[in-house]
């Protein structure tokens, strides 16, 4: 058989576990930055780009899709071409993928300190990011699947599959849920509205984490973990049976992330089950992973990579046994809302991809650089420390959590709330949101460690090259399967029809569940006393976007005795109607904002949120100083009302034609609401007297919108309508 | 549970059938999935589970 010689691309996975480390110690940072906001929340006060609100969506984001997602592409490249005996399809496309990737990553922590954002989680990028993530996760795909065509290994190993699975399922899921409306350059809306916007949000929030945080994930564990362990995987049956059931089930479990909201229960139920069912092929996989090391484990004591792989699965068998059990409906029912998530997203966040990124990074640096890592004792250090910051940062979140949700639903003899006002609930929690803090310091300590650690390795080590590897050509076989072949042998060197099986599985979970909610009218039942916001609401609606409100306020009252006496009526779907993007939220840091409309006065917000302190003393929020001095930028609004009646909202041409006139007028009955307070009539005089030519009057400043929209929320229902509505 | 779903989708004739065919989908591809995987040749087993560990008596001349 002629052997053919071919060289490994290392170059290309160099450059990915470079970019890896760079982007995990900023993401890390603004992490920490957002830790230290809960105990100081005003200490970039004035900065706008650097607010809570904003920076969020820019730590999630950094996080997933830049240090995890440079993860997953050194190490689907270096596990690729090695699984394959093949150099990987075209190096064009690797360098568009890499290059591509990090200008999307670049552009992203550029746009979303300055208020660009959609608000959907872990999608908050606006339309043309969309357009550019969805080229190079393409350029990716077709470098992977070109590989695989031009294989020299005739079996697809498992952790291919986990590739291809990856691939076909983020592109689907981003694609359905980016679907948006351009009204300029980088401003959009969803085309969903309300709740079926609130599910393909989740269905594409919940499997975000299932097939870019977990299945590539597992692939690489299936791949690094019996290298570093020397010994091959516990059991390759096991392993066939985990791909399988986990494809087909994740898909489905979205909607767990919906529970007790104004979904309707069918969809809320079928979520449930599945996340159930989910526990075992997780569960399968990790007992796998763990198993692997057999008879090895004397190793896990001396070799750091084993380690960190070692708490990295077992991290991901806690947080896999944690998301069934939160989403039953009463364990749900404590957890939603509160730092428990938190404490769940970390546990996988920072061991199950952290931790692996790590062991991985260990194990690769010396192996590219052809020398011996610098110091097995920093590496243990960094084991250690990091162990230790997870411990830090996970459990005060847990009993915060508890303690949190605890609060929220405690009720007197006498039928009312014993923490009836919600600050409490906060204080009572603060020496849990410090230690968090100090857990973080501690991980990203450890990360220093190994950045020290590698760059000495690296020092010390020659010169990336990439690598002569040498394999005989595949032998033509027949397409059918052969004498004695099973049919899934069969589909192991079938590369493309195993791509279509696997996108087929994740379809049908869709479909089944999207589908109807879309379609189907009367799942939405509506409510003829909702209407659209008016020109002045909606544009306090997007400054509302702009600032990441929905980051620590939901908008979505659950049907408990303890939620409707503390926020009132409980929210029903057909308020959402006109909702482009939903801002239900999944974190109350704050307290819930569904219907704060009419609850303060005009005056009460505008010193809210000029200093949250002088109204509510000891507040966490941090001040909004320049909603209340900026000028609304009004430029737009009748192009945004015309996207909205392309969404299907009812704006009429008149309405459209006098938005102008109709935002002046609700500006200046806000303003003149706002006289009724003599501090502020005294102030805002003094600085129109003292202001000149470039003074903006009140009626024209982004707080009047602001206030209009957090005014008109939930105000649309009276209870006594929808009971008619429903009859 | 039934009940639910029937009121939501009533205006898909036939719907009935809908939850039985995707249970016998996914009962048929497992049961059969299993079958395989239990009945599959440990040779071969033991060559797959093996590939990722095959790269190391590769020729390690530097390009």
């Amino acid at each position: 058989m002629e052997v053919q010689q071919f060289y490994y691309d290392n170059k290309i996975v160099k450059n990915f576990l470079y970019a890896t480390i760079f982007w995990g110690v900023v993401g890390m940072a603004v992490g920490l930055m957002l830790a230290y906001f809960f105990i100081f929340p005003n200490y970039t006060e004035g900065i706008s780009w650097l607010s809570f609100g904003r920076l969020r969506p820019l730590h999630t984001n950094a996080v997933i899709f830049a240090f995890v997602g440079n993860a997953i592409f050194a190490g689907v490249y270096y596990s690729t071409q090695r699984l394959l005996k093949a150099r990987m399809y075209s190096d064009l496309l690797s360098k568009i993928n890499f290059w591509g990737w990090q200008a999307i990553i670049v552009g992203a922590a550029i746009t979303l300190p300055l208020g660009y954002t959609t608000t959907k989680e872990y999608a908050e990028l606006e339309w043309p990011f969309d357009i550019a993530i969805a080229v190079i996760w393409v350029a990716f795909g077709i470098n992977l699947i070109g590989t695989m065509l031009k294989r020299r290994q005739r079996h697809l190993y498992v952790a291919i599959w986990f590739y291809i699975a990856t691939f076909v399922t983020v592109a689907v899921l981003h694609i359905f849920n980016n679907l948006e409306l351009p009204i300029s350059a980088m401003k959009s809306y969803s085309v969903y509205a309300g709740v079926q916007d609130a599910l393909v949000q989740w269905w594409y929030g919940h499997n975000a984490v299932a097939f870019f945080l977990t299945t590539p994930f597992l692939g690489l564990m299936y791949y690094f973990v019996p290298k570093a362990a020397n010994r091959p995987v516990y059991s390759y049956r096991l392993s066939i049976v985990h791909f399988w059931s986990l494809i087909f089930i994740y898909i489905w479990a979205g909607p767990h992330h919906l529970l007790y909201t104004a979904l309707p229960e069918w969809a809320q139920s079928l979520g449930t089950a599945f996340s159930i069912m989910l526990l075992m092929p997780s569960w399968g996989g990790m007992i796998n992973g763990l198993l692997t090391l057999r008879g090895a484990w004397d190793k896990v004591r001396t070799d750091p990579v084993l380690k960190f792989m070692v708490v990295a699965i077992t991290g991901y068998g806690m947080a896999t046994f944690e998301g069934p059990m939160l989403s039953l409906k009463n364990v749900n029912a404590i957890g939603h809302f509160t730092d428990w998530i938190i404490a769940h997203v970390h546990v996988g966040a920072l061991a199950w991809n952290g931790f692996l990124t790590f062991g991985m990074i260990y194990y690769l640096v010396p192996k590219l650089f052809k020398t011996k890592l610098f110091s097995t004792g920093l590496a243990n250090l960094h084991f250690w420390v990091g162990t230790l910051g997870i411990i830090m940062y996970t459990l005060p979140m847990y009993v915060a959590g508890f303690t949190q949700a605890s609060m929220w639903k405690q009720f007197n003899p006498d039928g009312t709330l014993v923490y009836g006002n919600f600050l409490e609930t906060v204080t009572e929690i603060m020496p849990m949101y410090w230690m968090r803090a100090i857990g973080g310091t501690l991980y990203i300590a450890g990360m220093f460690i190994l950045v020290y650690n590698v760059i000495v390795t690296i020092k010390n080590g020659s010169k990336v090259t990439d690598e002569l590897a040498e394999a005989p050509a595949l032998q033509h076989v027949s397409k059918r399967r052969v004498a004695g072949e099973g049919w899934h042998t069969w589909l192991e060197r079938k590369p493309i029809k195993l791509t279509i099986g696997a996108t087929i599985a994740i379809l049908i979970g869709g479909i089944v569940q999207i589908v109807p909610t879309i379609m189907v009218k009367s799942n939405i039942p509506t409510i003829a006393s909702v209407k659209p916001y008016t020109p002045l609401e909606l544009e306090g609606r997007d400054i509302y976007i702009r600032e990441g409100c929905v980051g620590c306020h939901s908008q979505m009252v659950r049907p408990f005795r303890s939620e409707v006496e503390r926020y009132g009526e409980y929210s029903k779907a057909g308020e959402f109607v006109y909702d482009h993007p939903f801002l239900w939220g999944s974190k109350r840091t704050g307290p819930d904002l569904h219907r704060i409309g009419g609850k303060y006065s005009d005056n009460w917000h505008l010193n809210h949120m000029y200093d949250p302190q002088s109204t509510s003393s000891g507040s966490i929020m941090p001040s909004y100083k320049w909603i209340v001095k900026d000028e609304l930028d009004k430029s737009m609004t009748e192009a945004k009302m015309k996207a909205m009646v392309q969404l299907g909202v009812p704006y009429t041409e008149e309405e459209i034609a006098n938005a102008q006139q109709a935002m002046l007028e609700q500006g200046t009955k806000i303003e003149k609401n706002l006289y009724a307070d003599p501090d502020f009539a005294q102030t805002y005089e003094a600085d129109k007297a003292a202001g000149g030519p470039e003074f903006v009057e009140m009626r024209n400043r982004e707080i009047v919108a602001l206030i209009a929209y957090l005014q008109r929320l939930g105000t649309d229902i009276k209870v006594k309508d929808i009971e008619t509505a429903q009859n | 549970m039934l009940k639910f779903v029937k009121n939501y989708m009533d205006s898909i004739s036939g719907i009935e059938v809908y939850p039985i065919i995707s249970l016998l989908i996914f009962f048929g591809f497992f049961v059969v999935l299993f079958l395989w995987v239990f009945t599959a040749k440990k040779e071969y087993i033991q060559t797959v589970s093996n590939i990722p560990l095959e790269n190391d008596n590769q020729n390690q001349t530097e390009k």
